[in-house]
């Protein structure tokens, strides 16, 4: 298989469209958590009224076309070999522990891979949708649209105090978890980033890395979600997320600006070192290819880097976790032939962009 | 704010811990809480709720020594659908089943309110199909309510033309559930 054609599949189709704001927000994500009335949640339901659930999820809208969404297909978890489930948890369409723990797991798929629901995970019902960029209002449009329609033939547990019924007390009421990728290394360079994870804390959200932790996340990712889901409405929770991004993002807009003003050729250096650590090396680690790829796309939404597509960070993060390297190389890697693949991969996906040059 | 365990990372998580009716603050990361959640057997990636049962467990631990071997209170209040018992939902910090919200429903609020940052009653969405039943319900309940003020009061008239429109509503009601 050509890098090209790797790349096209292993990259959902939503990834591909540009989203407002991308050169902040990667994505954007709202979950919901459901439940079915009469059965208990999975953790303590027998298999057999579990793969009655997925069974019954399967004959109701497998292989049906949903209005926005186009075809949506079930695919269950045991059917699948464990690489092509870590494909998955690496494209974030289900979890690891739907991945590695559930029973009678199975997970609704659409086409273009924005809408993923997770039967008989922690819940028996996780509805998720991502877009690129910032978002959050039609994620929440989009589930609350997946929501009614399942609503049509399932009957959830409801209760009109509490709201939806979950497993967890954490997700009681809305069941909604909205949340934004967001990449902010000059905040993180400016040492601001200390300063405002508490201040966000305060608000009722929660921060953290992605790849890593707090103020050190590798990449300068992190994932910001609501934490309270009882006693808002869907709206009120993803607005109050909102402006909350909307501060940040002007703060990593100024702060960008400022490196710029102040320090243009420690910025070009630092972008250009890693740039040129990415085109050469031929062994990295994960770790430091994250670092260097979060340098580069930076350099090329400040304008330092000209030619490189602003996608090749996002693309690249999710293209060198080891699931991805192991289905391209075709076989089980080590951690060492790991990390020569992924000198490899990220040196022909900057070659791939030079060549579109010419 | 620095995470209490490692001293190094940012904190992630944050919550208030009562025991004894002392009230203890945590701040802990995400790999900490990671660390300290791989103690339940064969729950690996449920980190969180190894926390939050620290949090649920605002009661004190059942260790009364009763002499004839009494079931304590906490002990009684076992959900009747799934068998879950108040002090394994303590402990693991998840519910069975929907049965259970009823079961543990005097015991709820103070962990909602913690949780949620005070809120205890839902207010967001409604799912259509049985929400507008919900509805009915509702304003049957607020109707029968009135009613009583109204009876109280010795308001009859306005009674009767309450019960009326109580009946009617209760009426479509029931064409809906047959529907
Ligand atoms: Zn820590
Ligand atoms: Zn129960």
């Amino acid at each position: 298989m050509s890098l090209q054609q790797f790349i096209s599949q292993a990259i959902s189709p939503w990834m591909k469209k540009e989203g407002p704001n991308s050169d902040i927000v990667l994505s954007s994500r709202v979950r919901l958590a459901r439940n079915i009335q009469d059965v208990p949640f999975p953790m303590l339901a027998s298999t057999e009224s579990l793969v009655s659930l997925s069974d019954r999820v399967k004959s109701e809208y497998s292989g049906h076309s949903h209005h926005r969404f186009g075809t949506i297909e079930l695919l269950n978890t045991g059917d699948m070999k464990q690489n092509e489930k870590r494909v998955l948890v690496e494209k974030h369409l289900i979890s690891p522990a739907l991945s590695d723990e559930s029973r009678a797991g199975a997970v609704l798929l659409s086409e273009d891979e924005s809408l993923s629901v997770m039967i008989n995970e922690e819940d028996h019902i996780r509805i998720q949708c991502l877009l690129s960029g910032f978002q959050l209002s039609e994620a929440l449009k989009l589930a609350n649209e997946v929501d009614d329609w399942l609503e049509d033939k399932l009957d959830f547990a409801f209760d009109e105090k509490r709201g939806y019924l979950t497993s967890c007390p954490t997700n009681v009421g809305t069941g909604l978890r909205a949340s934004v990728m967001m990449h902010l290394p000059a905040l993180v360079i400016t040492r601001q980033m200390n300063r405002i994870l508490p201040a966000v804390n305060q608000l009722g959200l929660v921060v953290r890395g992605i790849y890593g932790e707090g103020s050190e996340a590798q990449g300068n990712l992190f994932q910001i979600s609501n934490q309270i889901t009882l006693g808002k409405t869907e709206e009120d929770i993803v607005q109050d997320l909102q402006s909350v991004v909307l501060q940040l993002i002007q703060q990593e807009r100024a702060a960008r600006k400022a490196l710029l003003e102040q320090s243009r050729v420690q910025m070009e250096d630092r972008v250009y070192r890693s740039y040129g650590i990415l085109a050469y090396s031929r062994t990295m680690e994960s770790k430091e290819a994250t670092k260097r790829l979060s340098d580069v796309r930076l350099g090329i939404d400040m304008g330092i880097i000209k030619d490189v597509s602003a996608n090749i960070l996002n693309e690249l993060m999710i293209l060198t976790q080891p699931g991805f390297l192991q289905q391209y190389a075709g076989e089980v890697l080590s951690p060492e032939q790991r990390d020569q693949r992924r000198a490899t991969l990220i040196r022909d996906r900057l070659r791939l962009e030079t060549k579109k040059d010419n | 704010m620095l995470c209490q365990e490692c001293n190094e990372r940012q904190a992630t998580l944050h919550f208030t811990k009562i025991i004894n009716g002392e009230k203890t603050e945590i701040h802990i990361c995400d790999v900490c809480a990671k660390e300290k959640g791989d103690h339940i057997p064969g729950s690996k990636g449920f980190s969180i709720h190894q926390l939050l049962s620290g949090l649920l467990d605002f009661e004190q631990p059942v260790s009364h020594p009763t002499s004839q071997g009494g079931t304590s209170r906490r002990e009684a209040l076992r959900c009747p659908s799934c068998e879950m018992t108040y002090d394994k939902f303590a402990q693991i910090g998840r519910f069975g089943c929907a049965d259970c919200y009823k079961t543990f429903q005097s015991k709820l609020d103070p962990i909602f309110k913690r949780i949620h940052s005070g809120n205890v009653v839902h207010g967001g969405k409604v799912p259509k199909r049985i929400g507008k039943d919900l509805h009915l319900h509702k304003e049957i309940e607020k109707r029968k309510q009135e009613l009583q003020a109204l009876i109280a009061k010795e308001e009859f008239e306005q009674a009767a033309e309450l019960r009326d429109r109580i009946r009617s509503l209760e009426k479509s009601l029931a064409e809906k559930k047959e529907g």
